[in-house]
């Protein structure tokens, strides 16, 4: 089986760490090995979250510099400074919408522009899949479902070893019952935006 | 029922390696736990702490991680299963009872998890903890996958058992927090043991005695390089001249570069897991046939010295290397690139490093740092002191915990930082000598831990400094887990006593106490002022709970705080407060009414009072 690598990047609270295990959750339905790994030491205080996750017949859980397969990230400013992590095949799948730092919301720094931003992960990169995924979630009727509706874009690239369905039961199993039906729609509109 | 609680031996669980280790020990029936919580080990600790609320399992949050090792070998010496569980530096907190209690050994296994962080994730120092192993005389077992980690400290109980010693399991970061699907193996019955035999002439460590227990122990270290020689985690994987010594996770990105550089058949790779006392026999046997061997191993280089050892004494000359210029570091961690990458140097393989993205042309990012919470007390009690303090040339020791990042602007109340504990006993020092006002910062966990030896050292020693002691009512940059001073009540557990920190300072004879509560800053500024004009020791006690905290007890204030437009734009309130909750809107100051939590301390700050509740 060929080895996919996927690196999510998020800022603390965007739900990086439950994405990570849906599909986690996924790959153990769909019978594909998986590893997985986080940093996540300072997520509640505002600091940036990283899961690295790898697909197929790979022994290591963590993804060096430059070999990531896949970047998702959730924030525009996140997915540019992981751009690292990237190589000139990588898929880029992000959300527009910003989370400025707390440093360039009070004037020390600024933050560039989105279109600017965008430019260079595509100049950069094989494919950007670029869309605002919380207004998607609200849509959904969740906006904490920004995690849901980037996983739906992710499996839509049919560059995952598995279905969508695969994702779909995790997320039936995974989250929290009441936020199901929110998820799933989360889900699916993430991933007509990416179709 | 707990999953990991659930006995289906065969089942597959995508499992986190902190809880692949907790259900290891529900597999080798653990009837004790105790710990002091600290990253990246803490998920073990949390897991059994709510398996405990549920079962018979006896766990316990312990004071500081002497004690939990001190609680663990009593349970151990009744014959009772017990996993003690720390990170790497809390060994050094209860190294003074791990060096002694390796004479005395144990009856019922006895497994330290020490969770060791290279690269420093979310610690103050990057030891190698195995030396420990080395120092003590206690085996080391390495696990490279959650699998194993979770079948190590099964098999760690049972060596405890065979060889009468504690085992020490050491983890990495990218164990304790990596995920995989783990295959469950059966659930023992939990082994409570059976009480205390009287043996004082082998139990007390008088000298007569340890002399006697110093000879055991040595004979033991003998029986545990004989088990290690015959361990099947120590085994050699594929075949060729060329060697790989490995441990930890180091194999994975070995294994992964033997494929990715096309090796197969050229290279063997020799993995260490019972890496302590060293497989003399076993290594040099691997070493007979080789050309080159190479060591790969985060950290120190402890398999690197055990290898050149096992040359040294077959009097084989072949290059061994593993830590140099070119070679690996010992600092950091290492990732699959920079393996494949050492590996292809040290054998001259012809290998064609992937390209790199060109970046140069990227603009600058702002930073996102860690930041104090919004409406986090400890932002308030820094802007208190410091307000109280302006007319002083002041310095600020530090500890431990969420307040450390007081470190960072605007707050820059952070000055000096070495250990837990370290905020009472350096004031102390500092007082004496750094011609400034000294000021130190500490939480009420860590005051538990070990800050408390320093400031009786400080009253007993007349030493001249005021101790702020910041109490959120909880661990909290750890995750909220209890300490002494916790309402447990509160929380739903019955069974506990509470220690009332302020009782404990006025018992050790603190006369000079402003008892405050930080979000009413006026008055506390005043009440600091007037203390900081005392002689002596002075303790600052700021109590008020950690606003995470308090919302998972239910406690959230609805108020919200909004920029009025008596707002004359002198920026007092960001300058001074750097809270999250605000941003800069078309040059105005503005408050994210999803992030406020109405602690009001912004408000109280703003010389125009043009900071009021929202409408």
């Amino acid at each position: 089986m060929q080895v996919v690598r996927l690196i999510i990047v998020a800022v603390g609270g965007q739900g990086n760490l439950l994405a990570a295990k849906v599909l986690g959750e996924a790959a153990l339905f769909a019978g594909v090995p998986v590893h997985m790994s986080e940093i996540h030491g300072m997520a509640q205080r505002g600091g940036v979250v990283e899961s690295a996750i790898i697909f197929g017949n790979a022994a290591s859980s963590i993804i060096s510099d430059g070999e990531a397969d896949i970047l998702v990230g959730f924030e525009p400013a996140e997915t540019l400074r992981a751009l690292n992590r990237a190589h000139a095949d990588t898929w880029v799948i992000t959300s527009t919408s910003p989370l400025p730092p707390f440093t360039a919301a009070l004037g020390k720094g600024v933050y560039p522009k989105i279109e600017d931003m965008l430019a260079l992960m595509t100049k950069k990169t094989k494919k950007v899949i670029a869309f605002d995924a919380l207004e998607l979630a609200r849509q959904a009727n969740n906006p904490l479902a920004v995690n849901m509706v980037l996983v739906g874009a992710l499996a839509a690239t049919g560059k995952l070893p598995f279905g969508p369905e695969a994702v779909k039961k995790a997320i039936e199993t995974t989250t929290k019952e009441k936020f199901v039906p929110a998820n799933l729609k989360a889900f699916e509109l993430g991933f007509g935006a990416a179709s | 029922m707990h999953k990991l609680l659930e006995d289906a031996p065969g089942k597959t669980l995508l499992l986190l390696g902190n809880e692949a280790i907790a259900r290891g020990a529900i597999e080798a029936g653990v009837a004790c736990a105790a710990t002091y919580p600290g990253t990246p080990s803490s998920e073990i600790s949390l897991n059994l702490f709510q398996i405990s609320r549920e079962t018979d399992l006896y766990f316990e949050y312990s004071t500081n991680e002497k004690v939990a090792l001190e609680v663990a070998a009593a349970a151990a010496n009744c014959g009772v299963r017990t996993l003690c569980i720390m990170k790497h530096v809390g060994v050094n907190v209860a190294a003074d009872a791990l060096m002694t209690l390796a004479y005395v050994g144990v009856k019922g296994g006895l497994v330290i998890v020490s969770a060791d962080d290279p690269f420093m994730f979310s610690s103050q120092n990057e030891q190698d903890n195995r030396y420990y192993g080395k120092m003590s005389g206690l085996c080391v077992l390495e696990p490279s996958t959650l699998q194993e980690a979770k079948e190590m400290t099964a098999f760690a109980f049972e060596l405890s058992e065979n060889l009468g010693q504690p085992v020490i399991l050491r983890t990495t970061t990218r164990i304790n927090h990596s995920t995989a699907a783990i295959t469950l193996g059966p659930v023992s019955p939990r082994r409570a043991g059976g009480g205390f035999e009287k043996n004082p002439f082998m139990l007390v460590t008088v000298p007569a005695v340890s002399r006697k227990l110093h000879t055991r122990l040595l004979e033991r270290i003998e029986k545990a390089g004989d088990l290690a020689e015959q361990s099947p985690y120590n085994f050699v994987q594929g075949k060729g001249p060329l060697g790989i010594v490995v441990n930890g996770v180091s194999f994975n990105y070995a294994a992964d570069a033997v494929n990715d550089l096309k090796l197969g058949g050229r290279v063997s790779i020799l993995r260490l897991g019972f890496a302590n006392p060293a497989p003399k026999n076993l290594i040099a046997s691997f070493l007979a046939d080789k050309e080159k061997v190479l060591v790969a191993e985060e950290g120190e280089p402890f398999m690197e010295e055990m290898v050149k050892v096992a040359a040294q004494e077959n009097g084989l000359t072949l290059p061994i290397a593993g830590k140099g210029k070119e070679l690996f570091s010992r600092e950091g961690e290492f990732d699959p690139a920079l393996v494949r990458r050492v590996i292809a140097r040290y054998f001259s393989v012809l290998y064609q490093e992937p390209e790199k993205l060109d970046l140069a042309d990227l603009p600058p990012i702002p930073a996102r740092p860690p930041n104090l919470c919004a409406g986090c007390p400890h932002r308030a009690s820094f802007a208190i002191i410091k307000k109280a303090a302006k007319n002083s040339e002041v310095m600020f020791p530090t500890d431990i915990g969420c307040y450390t990042l007081g470190l960072l602007p605007p707050l820059n109340a952070a000055d000096f930082l070495i250990c837990m504990g370290s905020s009472s006993g350096t004031a102390g020092g500092f007082a004496r000598f750094s011609g400034k006002k000294v000021i130190s910062f500490i939480g009420d966990s860590t005051f538990f831990h070990s800050g408390i030896p320093g400031l009786v050292n400080a009253i007993y020693n007349n030493h001249d400094f005021t101790l702020v002691i910041l109490d959120n009512g909880t661990t909290a940059m750890t995750g909220h887990q209890p300490h002494p001073g916790v309402d447990m009540e509160a929380l739903g557990f019955g069974g506990y006593n509470r220690i009332d920190i302020e009782k404990v300072i006025r018992g050790l004879g603190v006369e000079n106490i402003a008892v405050i509560e930080p979000l009413k800053v006026k008055k506390s500024i005043a009440a600091v002022e007037e203390l900081l004009e005392k002689p002596g020791v002075k303790v600052v006690l700021s109590k008020e709970l950690c606003p995470l905290y308090a919302r998972s007890l239910g406690k959230v204030s609805k108020r919200v705080f909004a920029v009025s437009d008596k707002c004359k734009n002198h920026r007092v309130c960001v300058d001074e407060l750097g809270c999250p909750a605000m941003y800069i809107q078309d040059g105005r100051v503005q408050i994210n009414p999803g992030q406020c939590t109405g602690c009001a301390v912004c408000a109280q700050i703003c010389p125009e009072n043009a900071i009021l509740p929202a409408k």
